[in-house]
């Protein structure tokens, strides 16, 4: 048993699923948010003669979604140590 | 030295490299050859990944359908990058703390049934076999493009490289030599990408040329949407389609992405869990350096193509090239079919317009035009060529040769790697064959990997008719089929055996039955029941955009049937448990 106790076990799941649906949040709102359904509110703000929507659509999305992973990755190392269940 | 001489010294060196690599990294044990031993460095599994995932198409392709596609191509952008967060957050640490070697591995022990393996063996075999076809083609495409050989001789000199090193080394040869080409092809798609934003904006990064200011003082964009408009084209940066399939089929390519297993078993490489996840990280910013710059490149060689063409002001008689004093890349790239060129109107000057576009049409036919006299304007062109309408030295143009075959090659070992592991793995050792030994499954692993990559030489010599519909098709089944029962499997302890087959199954027929009723049955042409045209899809949702509803049925499928049948036994519900935290999982070998 990796854990303390059930409660532990828990704890740890619960903050997981936090962490990774707040994450997803994020995911989904730079891309399905401002890359598309929002685009023509964000357009008002000009970005290098095009609008802000358009460059989270080509451009901007990604970079969101590499620090969404870095995040998570140092996030989580951070709780299994917390809780004891690291692979170091 | 001529350009010929050069293509091949520099994709020999390449080869000599890859055929180095296959010997050092032979593989001795299964672990080695399903695995890697375990022991790739996350930085070096990130490469390996974004080798394994960035195929011909995103290499040559990519950008030629961002140049024409404009902002509707970013659906592909945001799809095949937004996958790897899925991967990361959702998929690939559990998977690597459950510690097997394989997807149907995962899926038949967690829902404890070999039905469920072997439907995970179907779908995977389907996917991965359609997405190789296209590479095989690639392989022999640029081949043939650059080094002046028939289709046939590159596809089988490709056919000899991928056998050599996946045979020998598994997933230990693949690994590394996907390694190597990670570099050559990154390399290759920057550096004319760096000199062309130069030439256009003054700014050496492409990502910030893209939005800089051209010569003249106007956006880059702004510039690229006026000549379109000029020329009866569409806005590069106005919407096309309708904002919900757009999303549709964005949310598709995602699940697709996180779904495709010979992404995924990539991940099965490292040494930890915490790994995995930072991993995943690596993989997405080596993907997002091309990524990232496909749109630059792609705005910029339509520009650039465009202007060469349209050198003066549209509509008068100056305004157009005379086609006798066309540059020398036009000529070159005409020889192989992807430019063409027909004087309609016979003046011996070249217009490249939008005949298609009633509104442009009075005022072409005012300027003496006689319809679009660029016939053919291959969208690979946009890669292919830049280099030379960059004016860029040949050593430049040599490397994209060898950027492009490598880019083919390591989608098709990784994908080729997926099947014969399926093959030997999950159907002879886990099914069928349980009593053979270890050497005997290496054995057969490699005899599999062999079968493979013969079956998909003869896919690339005969193409079906179906080859260019079948990546939708490969999509559609990784994000309809295997990532929820992938997903369920990880965060769900209540679906059980019969409720995750009949959820493969509702979900892979389902997005079969939406993709044949507008491509036709098998593609054959003809046998569609509905015009595949956006007002007969159901709720505007393309073919290629139905994963993520084939994915929803599939997860409300899996979890109705669950809750009617019997519970999940208390061992399957303790392993699930136990893949939910990082320690313990299988220790690091050594090699």
């Amino acid at each position: 048993m990796a854990f303390q106790s059930e409660d532990d076990k828990k704890a740890y799941w619960r903050k997981n699923l936090n962490l990774m649906f707040t994450l997803l949040v994020v995911w989904a709102l730079v891309s399905y948010g401002f890359g598309i359904l929002l685009r023509p509110v964000l357009d008002a703000i000009p970005v290098g003669g095009v609008g802000l929507g358009f460059w989270f659509a080509q451009q901007g999305s990604i970079y969101v979604f590499l620090a969404i992973v870095a995040i998570y990755a140092k996030k989580m190392r951070a709780l299994d140590r917390e809780f004891g269940v690291d692979d170091d | 030295m001529d350009l010929q001489t050069l293509t091949y010294i520099v994709v020999g060196l390449t080869f000599a490299l890859y055929f180095g690599i296959a010997i050092w990294a032979r593989a001795g044990t299964t672990g080695e050859y399903y695995a890697a031993g375990r022991g790739v460095h996350p930085v070096a599994n990130g490469m390996a990944t974004a080798a394994d995932w960035m195929s011909a198409a995103s290499f040559i392709g990519m950008a030629g359908l961002i140049a024409f596609k404009g902002y509707d191509a970013s659906i592909f952008l945001m799809g095949w990058t937004g996958g790897y967060v899925l991967l990361a957050l959702c998929l690939a640490p559990y998977l690597r703390k459950f510690g097997k070697f394989t997807v149907p591995d995962f899926i038949g022990d967690r829902y404890y049934s070999s039905t469920a393996r072997i439907v995970a063996v179907i779908c995977l075999i389907v996917a991965s076999l359609t997405y190789v076809i296209g590479q095989m083609k690639g392989i022999g495409v640029a081949f043939s493009r650059f080094m002046d050989v028939d289709y046939s001789t590159g596809l089988y000199t490709g056919m000899g490289i991928v056998f050599f090193y996946a045979v020998l080394g598994g997933m230990k040869g693949v690994t590394y030599t996907q390694i190597a080409q990670y570099c050559v092809l990154i390399f290759a798609y920057t550096v004319p990408a760096v000199f062309i934003s130069l030439n256009l904006t003054g700014n050496p990064i492409p990502q910030l040329g893209f939005l800089s200011d051209t010569g003249d003082g106007t956006p880059l964009l702004v510039k690229l949407d006026q000549t379109l408009v000029d020329l009866g084209f569409a806005e590069y940066t106005a919407q096309k389609g309708g904002s919900f399939n757009m999303l549709m089929y964005t949310l598709s390519l995602m699940m697709g992405t996180a779904g495709l297993p010979h992404v995924i078993i990539r991940f099965f490489t490292v040494p930890k869990v915490s790994d995995a996840r930072t991993s995943a990280g690596w993989a997405l910013l080596f993907i997002a350096i091309l990524y990232t710059t496909a749109p630059a490149v792609g705005s910029m060689a339509r520009l650039n193509l465009t202007n060469t063409i349209q050198s003066g002001p549209v509509g008068s008689a100056e305004g157009n090239l005379v086609y006798a004093e066309r540059p020398e890349w036009f000529k070159n790239w005409e020889t192989t079919g992807l430019l063409q060129f027909e004087d309609k109107n016979g003046d011996g000057r070249i217009q490249y317009y939008d005949d298609t576009n009633p509104e442009f049409a009075a005022k072409a036919e005012s300027f003496g035009w006689k319809g679009n006299e660029m016939i053919k304007v291959d969208r690979d062109i946009m890669v292919l060529a830049n280099p030379e309408i960059a004016q860029l030295p040949n050593w430049v143009i040599a490397l994209v040769a060898a950027g492009g075959l490598a880019a083919a090659l390591s989608t098709a070992a990784g994908l080729l790697l997926a099947i014969s592991t399926a093959i030997s793995h999950d159907l002879l050792k886990r099914t069928f064959m349980p009593d053979i030994g270890e050497k005997q499954e290496l054995m057969a692993a490699r005899i599999a990997m062999a079968g493979a990559i013969l079956v998909a030489g003869y896919l690339g010599m005969n193409p079906p008719g179906f080859a260019a519909q079948v990546v939708a098709l490969a999509f559609g089944l990784a994000a309809s089929s295997i990532f929820p029962v992938l997903m369920m499997g990880i965060f769900s302890t209540k679906v059980n055996n019969t409720g995750a087959v009949s959820g493969m199954l509702v979900g892979l027929v389902s997005t079969l039955v939406y993709i044949f009723t507008y491509k036709g049955w098998f593609f054959v042409a003809g046998t569609n029941m509905l015009p595949n045209t956006p007002d007969n899809w159901f709720l505007g949702i393309a073919p290629e955009a139905f994963g993520a509803l084939g994915a929803l049925l599939n997860f409300v499928t899996a979890f109705v049937v669950s809750n009617m049948t019997a519970p999940v036994p208390d061992d399957i519900r303790h392993m699930v448990e136990d893949i939910r935290f990082p320690k313990g999982a299988g220790e690091a070998q050594d090699h």
